[in-house]
């Protein structure tokens, strides 16, 4: 369970590095490893059985009620959202719904077991809380910097989350997913009756229907920008470490 | 690059297999079948959080939509309805029978003459739209007391006068549904009699679960033990022809 904080460890120590090219590292526990890829097949799964439920009613707006005659903040014609985008590929919203409401517990219950575990064994604290180092504006300037010219973090920094990482993990796991979820459970007319709170949170079930999109389009998002950087980083090393937890360590660049 | 290229094209085709088999899946009874399953957790979960009395928010009349959208029929076909509606249903009767001890057939006027129940509630419909509107009905649970509800009978099934193509439509909830406090036979909206497309002369209110449970034109209430020969045996017009869930609380 601390192997990953032990490599951390022997690197402040200065332990002189092994051979660059045959340098392995545990980077990722089971935990983690299992529920990634758990997610990276319920989290589509959810996105397109989504978009074919939006495509339903293809209109977004704000307070507690909102149909055809109200006022959208974002509207579409027709059905938006293509059928390369959806589950089912065909117009389906009953089926949709069964997907959706299916996946929806491979979502929330690992996700729970997930916030616990990582906030008991002190992952989220240890390896995902950024240092008060990190958030110095100047700090994340140069993160930005480096990734912006593809030089991403060599060595033991290999080994940590950068900043930027840190933050977009934080956003995903501690605010977007259970926002994902809490919206959803809004949207619900039982759940509405069982919790009238979740409605005085988000401000009536059109709102959280439209921040369940927003949260959504911003999962997407991440998502894309994600996996451009696993391409862009190796993503055989990448990939591979996200499944074996091992991580074949990038030799430390000349510093400059 | 040569591995980054490959990662790319890995993902396309993974990607483009996944899609074609999401649709495979979808048309496998077996993989329905397991979706299927999350209905009945879903509402055990959902009706173990929620006391059985808990209510639908209820609304100021300032919160009203402007205008309430009608959806699914919003006139029904056939000689008979069309006669009730000339007639300003003054000869509409609610027929309440199946498994109670005295059934009933009331006639509407006298349905509107009894003190009844005033609700702003919120409609969701299951495409994702909402609205709130004011609804004036008797509370089902007083009429299942007078026709002395079956210890037997655990489904209430309300038939229509509205048909979708040549099937009539209907549907039906259980008795925690059926005896909730806001669970009305309406015959007002918005302070006026309903109007055609709202389900004139009587519709249901059931406000803890989605639209499609609402049924309108609701002639015949019938008290049964189980949904398995009613129609197609799935509980309604839309569980048996697109397969909605049954339990629409979410």
């Amino acid at each position: 369970m601390d192997e990953a904080a032990v490599s951390i460890e022997s690197a402040k120590a200065e332990a002189p590095p092994p051979a660059p090219s045959s340098r392995i590292a545990y980077r990722h526990r089971l935990p983690t490893r299992l529920w990634h890829w758990l997610n990276a097949l319920t989290v589509f799964v959810m996105l397109m059985s989504g978009l074919m439920i939006f495509n339903a009613h293809p209109h977004l707006y704000w307070g507690q009620y909102g149909a055809n005659f109200d006022h959208p903040w974002l509207s579409f014609s027709g059905r938006p959202v293509p059928g390369w985008a959806t589950i089912p590929s065909t117009y389906n919203l009953a089926a949709a719904r069964r997907w959706h409401l299916a996946f929806a517990w491979l979502l929330v219950v690992p996700l729970i077991l997930f916030l616990v575990t990582s906030l008991l064994n002190r992952h989220a604290q240890r390896d995902l809380k950024p240092t008060r180092n990190e958030v110095r504006p100047s700090h994340i300037w140069h993160d930005i910097r480096e990734h912006a010219r593809l030089r991403f973090p060599t060595g033991d920094a290999a080994l940590r989350y950068n900043v930027l990482q840190k933050f977009s993990y934080v956003a995903v796991i501690f605010v977007l997913l259970p926002l994902m979820v809490l919206t959803g459970l809004a949207m619900s007319p039982s759940m509405d009756a069982a919790w009238p709170w979740l409605l005085d949170l988000f401000g009536g079930r059109q709102s959280a229907r439209s921040i369940h999109f927003i949260c959504a389009m911003a999962i997407l998002a991440f998502i894309i920008v994600h996996l451009v950087m696993v391409a862009l980083a190796g993503p055989i090393n990448e990939i591979g470490s996200m499944i074996t937890g091992r991580f074949r360590v990038p030799p430390d660049r000349a510093k400059s | 690059m040569i591995s980054r290229r490959k990662f790319i094209a890995a993902g396309a085709s993974a990607s483009g297999f996944l899609l074609g088999g999401c649709d495979r899946l979808n048309n496998s009874s077996e993989f329905r079948g397991l979706l299927r399953s999350a209905e009945k957790l879903t509402m055990n979960t959902q009706r173990l959080v929620t006391p059985r009395d808990a209510l639908a928010r209820e609304y100021d009349e300032a919160e009203l939509s402007p205008i309430f959208r009608s959806n699914g029929t919003r006139m029904p076909e056939g000689d008979d309805y069309a006669r009730h509606l000339k007639e300003n249903f003054t000869n509409w009767r609610l027929v309440v029978d199946g498994l109670v001890a005295w059934p009933l057939s009331i006639p509407l006027q006298t349905l509107r003459s009894i003190p009844h129940r005033v609700q702003i509630t919120r409609h969701d419909c299951v495409e994702g739209w909402s609205a709130i509107g004011k609804w004036h009905g008797l509370e089902l649970s007083r009429i299942l007391d007078a026709a002395r509800l079956s210890t037997r009978a655990k489904y209430i099934v309300f038939h229509c006068a509205d048909r979708f193509g040549d099937k009539p439509y209907y549907e039906s909830i259980d008795l925690v549904d059926a005896f909730h406090p806001q669970t009305i036979i309406a015959w007002g909206m918005n302070g006026h009699l309903l109007t055609v497309p709202h389900g004139a002369p009587l519709r249901l209110r059931v406000e803890r679960q989605l639209g499609y449970k609402h049924a309108k034109y609701v002639q015949r209430i019938e008290a049964v033990d189980s949904l398995a020969n009613v129609y197609g045996g799935k509980g309604g017009y839309w569980e048996d022809n697109v397969d909605y869930e049954w339990y629409a609380g979410i």
